[in-house]
């Protein structure tokens, strides 16, 4: 029994880190799709900050400088996806495919030019990088029965940027929902031209909603080299950016059921990992492929069943054009 | 008349000489990962930078980067008069088996797959018994009595791998039970750190403490987590101790710069023959690592067990199971 809920808690424990990227890319999108702007790009985006941040870190010995450039490249990637779809009114997907080729490119081709290890970077030593923080009295706590494991297992021993992924989720429904420009920006992805006749650039808000997609996104592709594993690895973020792209879809462009939907995914993944090659009662042990097959299939039986219609904002993949 | 009789012998003494002592142009084509991966490609950069230093003759090289490149870098290598060429790792075969047929006189060799045409040399391992030995490994450094496993794409390759581990751990301590997973059904399960650290640690969730991966880059994900949680690993194909020493209990190793060096210089003495090789543990193919990195946390009963199983593999008092003989696993 004891046993049984430790299981339990550490597969939820499991989601947090899992889902972790996947929650940051997901509100990275939520924040570019609200003011109107496609954003496939999320994936290519975190790749090449992973690379970034893995790169860095790994010279300057410093997971914050990491942390920095990935931000940093992020960010630029995006303004270059504003630079070719808000200022030039180019076709948002084909910008988004072009920075995701361009990023799984470009990564690998620096990576061998630079560290000559086949496109991945050195492993990280411990001191650069983000690692687990345990939380106070921890294994006194961890103690008491039942309720002793959530707080040890569960709660503390995540890294910095778990913690931060979960609370930017609340933030980004206060700057949407609550703020100046949240209404802007939600006005601004619905109605482009009443926002630009209350004299309000539409250029901008959506430059900014881009900025803080851009953001985001580094903070995700830091995450996945210099706090969940040691290093970057070619492609390493392996579709998480659709999988986040299809979780903000899920949650109807709404933070909170984003979270849910990153959540369940997160969860789906850690139980595939756990449940292979362990023999389930009056089943016996279920192929591998089976198991990886489930998160899929859940999501068609969830698309098709129980979410419901999704409606996108408005003026989303169409560029502005001010009227004359 | 003249002239031409003249040509003639002048032809047929060339290849009287060349008979002899052969001047060759070896080549060699990398495939992904590059010839600094840590791992394959470089135990075979290895085996023909020391062909090279101790021969004189210098090796064209390429290294792959996409897929597509790897038929066209072969054939350019046998156009420009490359001779043998090399190739390395099973994603090569089917670029070799096309471009062999189309210059039968080129000698190619294979690293890891088997070819079969009269003018390539396949090499191949039995990894199933480097396997075994890490495995006896495992089992006398686990204190838990449960060790773990990670491969990469779910293939019969890696599953050669995980019996013979399998059977090594069984053969060391018959109650030890052994952990196994799959990191995925596709190539992308060879390059995924973070799913490979996932795995690592449910298995130790559930009480392994040694892991052994044989999972490409995914690899490098299970010997952090590894790290991280303070257990050990063992690392595949060239010596990875140094990835994370004093985690890394040790390495299977694939003698691939043997393999590699063999090549090159069979065909420069002559012996280079076609056909297939096997190399396993009587070969020198296969065995394990010890340097300075693992030198601590290999112990003299646990060296004591693995001569034991050497000497019974060599011996053929224990004989390892072959996944890929019988898709089955005893």
């Amino acid at each position: 029994m004891e046993d049984a809920w430790l299981l339990t808690l550490l597969t939820f424990d499991a989601t947090l880190r899992v889902a972790t990227p996947l929650i940051l890319a997901a509100m990275a999108g939520l924040f570019s799709e609200r003011s109107g702007i496609i954003d496939i790009g999320l994936e290519g985006k975190m790749l090449a900050a992973a690379f970034a941040a893995a790169a860095t870190a790994y010279v300057t010995g410093s997971h914050w400088f990491g942390l920095g450039a990935g931000i940093a490249v992020s960010f630029a990637l995006a303004m270059l996806h504003g630079f070719a779809c808000i200022t030039h009114r180019g076709n948002q997907v084909v910008s988004g495919v072009a920075i995701n080729i361009l990023a799984a490119g470009l990564t690998v081709v620096l990576g061998i030019a630079w560290f000559h290890q086949g496109g991945q970077t050195p492993a990280l030593p411990t001191e650069a990088r983000f690692t687990p923080i345990i939380w106070p009295f921890a294994e006194e706590i961890g103690r008491i029965p039942i309720l002793g494991p959530i707080y040890r297992e569960l709660l503390s021993g995540h890294n910095l940027l778990v913690y931060a992924a979960l609370a930017i989720v609340p933030l980004t429904w206060y700057v949407v929902q609550r703020t100046r420009f949240g209404l802007r920006l939600r006005a601004v992805g619905e109605a482009p031209e009443a926002v630009d006749t209350a004299g309000i650039s539409v250029t901008a808000l959506r430059y900014g909603a881009l900025a803080c997609c851009g953001v985001l996104c580094g903070i995700a592709g830091a995450y996945l080299s210099t706090a969940h594993s040691a290093s970057f690895v070619r492609d390493m973020t392996a579709g998480k950016g659709f999988i986040a792209l299809a979780a903000m879809i899920f949650g109807k462009w709404r933070p909170g059921p984003a979270l849910g939907a990153c959540l369940l995914f997160g969860f789906l993944d850690a139980v595939a990992i756990r449940l292979q090659g362990i023999a389930i009662p009056g089943i016996g042990e279920i192929p591998v492929q089976a198991i990886q097959a489930l998160p899929y299939i859940l999501t068609v039986i969830l698309l098709a069943g129980f979410i419901g219609k999704a409606v996108a904002p408005k003026a989303i993949g169409m560029p502005y054009v001010k009227e004359r | 008349m003249r002239v031409t009789l003249i040509a003639a012998t002048a032809a047929a003494m060339l290849t009287a000489v060349s008979a002899q002592a052969e001047e060759i142009k070896p080549a060699v084509v990398f495939d992904m990962g590059g010839k600094f991966d840590k791992s394959f490609n470089e135990g075979v950069y290895n085996g023909v930078e020391k062909f090279a230093k101790e021969t004189g003759i210098k090796y064209r090289e390429f290294e792959v980067t996409n897929p597509s490149q790897r038929e066209q870098a072969i054939r350019r290598m046998a156009q420009k008069g490359a001779n043998p060429i090399l190739g390395v790792g099973f994603a090569q075969a089917p670029a070799i088996e096309k471009v062999a047929k189309e210059f039968p006189k080129v000698r190619f060799t294979i690293i890891d797959m088997v070819v079969d045409l009269p003018n390539v040399q396949s090499v191949v391992f039995k990894e199933q018994e480097g396997s075994f030995l890490v495995g006896v490994m495992a089992a006398e450094a686990s204190k838990t009595g449960k060790v773990g496993f990670v491969g990469g794409m779910d293939i019969p390759l890696i599953r050669r791998f995980a019996c013979g581990y399998v059977q090594g751990v069984k053969w060391a301590n018959g109650s030890a039970s052994v952990l196994q997973n799959m990191t995925g059904t596709t190539p992308s399960a060879w390059n995924d750190p973070t799913k490979g650290a996932e795995l690592a640690r449910s298995q130790f969730d559930r009480g392994a403490d040694v892991v052994y991966a044989a999972a490409g880059g995914t690899g490098i994900g299970v010997y952090q987590a590894a790290k991280d949680a303070g257990k050990l690993a063992i690392g595949v194909d060239s010596n990875q101790n140094h990835i994370q020493p004093g985690t890394m209990l040790t390495s299977m190793l694939k003698r691939v710069d043997v393999a590699a060096y063999a090549a090159f210089k069979g065909a420069k003495d002559g012996t280079w023959k076609a056909g297939i090789q096997v190399l396993g543990l009587a070969e020198n193919g296969v065995g394990w690592a010890l340097d300075d990195n693992n030198a601590k946390l290999v112990t003299g009963p646990m060296k004591a067990k693995v001569a034991e199983a050497e000497k019974g593999i060599l011996s053929g008092s224990i004989k390892v199971h072959d996944y890929m003989a019988d898709s089955k696993c005893p």
